[in-house]
């Protein structure tokens, strides 16, 4: 990448380094849990956990490669009922089902990809709310799993993951962090690669990236199919954890898609980071607010709008534009090495 | 083979419902290309603010039309000028995210204000009311109204659209803003009078459809996504079109609900999904989108 040693690209900055940092200390953090949080807690945590993951995915489609989708819970119920046919039907284990479910919801994008991408902009969102409901209503037609009344986990199969509770809640919570850290690294990887670059670029200006020969289309659909890739996962493990499935729950707009937009929004949409503190406010707010039942969910709408309408870029990118901070290494800084000057420290 | 006739008379008519949805939706995306994701839970809010006028002055809920288009076209003014205006621009995010917000502040209030239970307009003997045109087929006189307020709403819409003032203002916006503006158009009242329209179209649709049915606080994301499809089948831009795509999603929906009751709503959405496949830019095609 270097010519003649004068100049070489580096993603790190000094804060970035502290992030990561951070980042390592919470993640100890978070695979200790087990040890110091109660049941409640580690219920909680994974929660949060998927939501992080659900919420970096839809980042990812959303903010950078600018394909605004409100029908992700396509995936996260189509991930949810691969888990509970294999399982039921096929007696496959539990947990190899959810990494069977990522490809097969991938191979499903495909199709629905080259329908829903012929409808642009906000026309393409409701596309692809309009697959989602029709994945509602086909589950609904499967008698052997329950139709649109829905059906609970066998005993048997949930029995043999492990024989106590404690180690079933034990290896859940854990699934939950793998699953999660797995998701973002997965998306940190694509975003420092050549397809990340584009994907930037496509993120800043559409126009300027495909007329500089990205191929926008195509870059597009990978993250699309990616995205269900991993969001199927994450519906997989979120109905192996509520042990119960049913079209309305699996297929809920509000649950997969408005909570992880709003998610999105408030922490700062087009960036890593954002999901990740959009969720701990989210949470906050739940935890908080939920006793004012409707009204939470009203606060939450208009919160969303505020933030939309004057802090666009959400809580970390008014951090992030303030003080130039970033927690992971993604940005590329031209390094002059003859010039002693660090163009990345700020 | 009459049984059938039936069948597609009732998807016909029903038909013109969902052309009226979609009439709403496809004047603001035509005017400001802005997608009202709050489109459908207004529709439910048109029919709570009739079963409020019906139910406080006692009118008909035909009659009580002429209070609930004024009050939803003021509604619409207000929302564009105080909130949507704002989010207009090169970035299609703030639209979409904002009427998003919106359609939750609305289903939810309206849970709060009215409770989730379902809620019916009574109009009396026009619902029950019946006509036989032909041996065994038999037209409703409500179902009759309801269709031909569709046609004459389209058609008004139409000649709004090509023949006055208003009308050229929003073809031109439409056309190319900055320009219009250049012209003298102040576009945020454009803009502004455009969601009025659509609201009192919207309105007028909400009445119709709280008459036919029950309705609840959750039922509109689904009055979206019927008028969404309406306005693909027919082509973005063409109002005829929303009306023949109406009408292709209600027959649609009706043949399928009776091959089998769980079949209704998901033979409307096959056949929008086989045309979007097919015929991406719809039946009769004005614009590109």
């Amino acid at each position: 990448m270097s010519e003649q040693g004068r100049y070489r690209v580096e993603h790190a900055t000094r804060s970035s380094r502290i992030g990561v940092g951070i980042i390592g200390i919470a993640l100890l953090v978070l695979v200790l849990a087990p040890f110091w949080g109660d049941r409640q807690m580690l219920r909680l945590l994974a929660e949060l956990l998927t939501f992080v993951a659900l919420a970096s995915l839809w980042n990812l489609l959303a903010g950078y490669a600018g394909l605004v989708s409100v029908g992700q819970q396509a995936f996260v119920g189509l991930g949810g009922y691969l888990l509970f046919a294999m399982v039921i039907l096929g007696g496959v284990h539990p947990i190899a089902a959810i990494f069977i479910a990522g490809p097969i919801a991938a191979a499903v994008s495909i199709p629905v990809a080259a329908l829903t991408f012929r409808l642009r902009g906000a026309y393409f969102a409701i596309g692809t709310w309009v697959v989602a409901e029709v994945f509602r209503l086909l589950a609904s037609q499967v008698s052997v799993l329950g139709g649109g009344s829905g059906i609970s986990l066998p005993a048997a199969a949930v029995i043999a993951m492990a024989p106590t509770r404690q180690a079933r809640e034990f290896e859940i919570y854990w699934l939950a962090l793998a699953l999660t850290v797995l998701v973002l690294a997965a998306i940190v990887i694509l975003l420092r690669s050549r397809h990340g670059l584009a994907l930037t670029a496509i993120r800043d200006n559409e126009l300027a990236a495909q007329s500089n020969g990205i191929g926008v289309t195509r870059v597009k659909l990978i993250v699309y199919v990616l995205t269900a890739f991993g969001t199927a996962m994450i519906g997989a493990l979120i109905f192996l954890m509520k042990l119960r499935i049913s079209p309305d729950t699996a297929f809920s707009v509000n649950d997969w898609t408005a909570f992880v937009i709003f998610i999105t929004v408030i922490g700062g949409i087009g960036r890593i980071e954002g999901p990740i503190i959009g969720t701990i406010i989210f949470f906050f707010m739940r935890q908080t607010l939920s006793d004012l039942g409707s009204l939470y969910l009203l606060i939450m709408g208009a919160v969303a709008i505020v933030v939309m309408l004057w802090a666009p870029k959400g809580l970390w990118g008014l951090i992030a534009e303030r003080y130039g901070w970033q927690a992971l290494p993604l940005q590329r800084h031209l390094v002059f090495d003859n010039a002693a000057r660090r163009a990345g420290d700020k | 083979m009459t049984e059938w006739l039936n069948v597609i008379l009732q998807g016909v008519l029903i038909g013109g419902l969902y052309a009226m949805f979609a009439a709403g939706l496809s004047l603001i995306f035509g005017v400001m290309r802005l997608v009202n994701i709050a489109h459908g839970d207004l529709i439910v809010l048109a029919a709570y603010v009739a079963l409020m006028v019906t139910q406080t002055l006692g009118l008909d809920p035909l009659t009580s039309l002429l209070l609930v288009v004024p009050a939803m076209a003021i509604i619409g003014y207000a929302l564009q000028r105080l909130l949507l205006n704002r989010t207009l621009g090169d970035d299609l995010l703030p639209p979409l995210l904002v009427t998003f917000g919106l359609s939750i502040i609305i289903q939810n209030g309206l849970l709060e204000l009215f409770t989730a239970d379902s809620r019916k307009l009574q109009a009396g003997a026009v619902e029950t009311m019946t006509y036989q045109i032909g041996t065994g087929i038999w037209i409703g006189l409500l179902p009759f109204i309801q269709f031909a307020v569709a046609v004459a709403v389209i058609a008004a819409l139409q000649v709004l659209f090509y023949r006055t003032a208003l009308g050229r203002a929003f073809r031109a916006t439409s056309d190319d803003q900055s320009v219009a503006q250049l012209m003298g158009l102040d576009t945020r009242h454009v803009f502004a009078m455009a969601m009025a329209l659509s609201l009192a179209v919207v309105a007028i649709a909400g009445v119709f459809l709280a008459v036919r049915s029950n309705f609840d606080p959750a039922i509109g994301p689904a009055r979206l996504i019927f008028g969404f499809e309406a306005v693909i089948i027919g082509g973005l831009g063409s109002m005829w079109g929303t009306l023949a795509g109406g009408v292709i999603l209600g027959v649609s929906q009706a043949i399928g609900a009776q091959i089998d009751p769980g079949w209704q709503l998901l033979a409307g959405h096959i056949v929008f999904l086989v045309i979007l496949a097919v015929r991406p830019q719809g039946l009769f095609p004005k614009v590109s989108g």
